[in-house]
């Protein structure tokens, strides 16, 4: 049993049809590229495993649970995150605010008025994860848009990991980044493997897709095209897939 | 001499990271209210008296409750052009209930608060369903409330002789002190709490920050936003209870441009009219300054129409300012 399960997934945008039937599965503790042309529908899938988008037909299935009807707050909770190609990152908010967007940890204030987030908890534990990625912010009090591209990226980053994924999807995450920073991403890819969290690479960098995935899935014109084992395959064969030259 | 001039600048960031995080006003706004009080004091010798102080107070109390709910709306990148209407619409509605209808005094308080609350939440589905910006559907709004409080006041005029215990909410002085004043002052501390430290008032200010990050991060926008714009209805039928019974009238045509002071002193107190950004601490310094601006020009016998062009000018003013600041901030 996968622990990513999609069964003829569909999706439309008024006429246009983006996703035709795609079937896709991905298992715990392993890295899948997902790879395409422009428009191959990459973004729209993963969005409909997060629950961004509802998909029109078809199944996904989360550690064996329909994913049908639960909201993406809810898909969080069971272990799904996303880091977004944008970032989705509230620029005038400080790095805590950022990473526990929509999840702030309460506490009672003065003892008896409810719901008070706990701002001081947020900021220790933000704090923990930057340092636990090895990154280097300037202060975690400032607004993240104040941030260089990388930075902000590794705020994205610890939002995704602080509450134990069990599947982590990058939407390009490398594309703004400098050449060290990428190495740093790619590290990180291979220290989630170890600790056992799946994780789905989408990205045009395929020398990245080569270097850290276990499995390559292309998809071309909203269908899966190929289903590659990374160590049986080469750049030369993805990129024929990609095109509709195999 | 330059490491001693960056030094002061230094301190000066601090002081205003200090009085912005912490206390969550502008030290701009506060020093704006301090020299415009100042300037006040020199040109009038009646401007300095308790009497005229609880004045300021008293006559800000209805421009602060709709300063609150202007800042929740404006920090989720919202717009509540109803406000002044809607506060009218409400007096009316709690005054039609206890002298018309003859009904108990307390209905006063519930027609009054329910009519602006319905209003509000009209607003507030109309954005969420139909994605009409809420610029339209409050303009709209704006137009409807103030209409509707027309046509149920009996030939457009106010509705006169409200009971007691409705008169004592506008005229009382417990202590001393005005019941609308110690009313804000209650309304403005939860109101404080609930943007700054709860949870509501996070997710409040993240949608209006990105509306992207809020939804990829599973905060429920659509129902956050129907609720803001019920909060504010709330707000602005509060206010209009308060207008009521200071001046012992549902009157129909109470709050005409009150949404521009409203909204005008929640931007000087460092609210931001593209979200993500606000304070009602701030928006209560905010409407002090609009408060003692119009007091200060009442006692020095400037013609009303003067005080519109301040306050439009003044608008104009602190949203460049807001404008000039965001754009630092949004930069990425």
């Amino acid at each position: 049993m996968s622990l990513l399960e999609l069964k003829g997934v569909t999706k439309r945008f008024g006429a246009v049809q983006v996703l035709n039937g795609v079937d896709f599965n991905v298992e715990a503790g392993s890295v899948v590229g997902l790879v395409g042309d422009n428009g191959a529908g990459k973004s729209t899938l993963m969005k409909t495993v997060t629950g961004l988008y509802a998909m029109d037909d078809g199944v996904i299935q989360f550690n064996e649970e329909s994913m049908i009807g639960i909201a993406p707050g809810q898909r969080r909770e069971r272990g799904i995150e996303m880091i977004y190609q944008d970032l989705a990152l509230a620029k005038q908010r400080d790095v805590a605010s950022n990473i526990f967007l929509g999840r702030e940890p309460v506490k009672k204030a003065l003892g008896f008025i409810p719901n008070c987030v706990d701002k001081a908890k947020m900021d220790a534990d933000a704090l923990k994860m930057i340092e636990r990625l090895g990154a280097r912010i300037p202060s975690i009090h400032r607004p993240v848009g104040l941030f260089s591209g990388g930075q902000q990226q590794t705020v994205a980053i610890a939002r995704a990991l602080t509450f134990n994924p069990k599947l982590v999807i990058m939407d390009e995450p490398t594309a703004a980044l400098a050449v060290r920073e990428v190495e740093s991403v790619l590290k990180l890819i291979r220290q989630l493997r170890e600790e056992g969290i799946a994780v789905i690479l989408i990205s045009h960098r395929l020398n990245d897709v080569m270097e850290v995935t276990d499995r390559i899935v292309v998809l071309r014109q909203g269908r899966i095209e190929a289903d590659l084992r990374t160590k049986k395959t080469q750049m030369r064969e993805v990129v024929e897939y990609i095109v509709g030259a195999h | 001499m330059l490491m001693d001039r960056l030094s002061t600048v230094e301190r000066w960031r601090r002081l205003q990271f200090f009085y912005d995080t912490k206390l969550h006003v502008r030290l701009e706004s506060l020093i704006v209210l301090g020299v415009l009080c100042l300037t006040m004091a020199i040109l009038s010798p009646f401007f300095l008296s308790v009497s005229n102080f609880l004045n300021i107070l008293l006559a800000t109390t209805t421009i602060g409750v709709l300063a609150i709910a202007a800042t929740l709306i404006l920090s989720s990148a919202g717009l509540d052009l109803s406000l002044g209407s809607v506060l009218g619409f409400s007096g009316v509605v709690g005054a039609y209930f206890c002298v018309i209808m003859e009904w108990p005094w307390p209905m006063a308080i519930i027609g009054a608060l329910g009519a602006g609350a319905l209003a509000g939440y009209v607003n507030g589905t109309l954005i969420t369903r139909t994605r009409i910006p809420a610029f339209i559907v409050t303009l709209g709004m704006l137009g409807i409330a103030r209409g509707v409080g027309l046509l149920i006041a009996p030939n457009g005029g106010a509705i006169y002789g409200l009971p007691a215990p409705v008169i004592y909410l506008g005229q009382g002085r417990p202590l001393g002190i005005p019941m609308p004043v110690i009313i804000l002052a209650v309304v403005a501390i939860v109101a404080h709490y609930v943007l700054s430290y709860s949870r509501f008032g996070h997710h409040t200010l993240a949608m209006g920050d990105s509306e992207a990050a809020a939804r990829a991060t599973g905060i429920p926008v659509e129902p956050l936003r129907r609720k803001l714009y019920t909060l504010s209805g709330l707000l602005a039928g509060l206010a209009g209870l308060i207008f009521m019974a200071r001046v012992n009238a549902g009157d129909p045509t109470a709050g005409y441009t009150y949404e521009l002071t409203a909204i005008t002193a929640a931007i000087i107190g460092g609210t931001s009219l593209f979200g993500g950004k606000g304070s009602i601490l701030g928006a209560m310094v905010g409407a002090l300054i609009m408060g003692v601006l119009q007091n200060g020009l009442n006692l020095l016998a400037v013609q009303s129409y003067y005080q519109q062009i301040a306050i439009g000018g003044v608008l104009i003013l602190a949203v460049y300012i807001d404008q000039l600041q965001s754009a630092k901030e949004r930069k990425s």
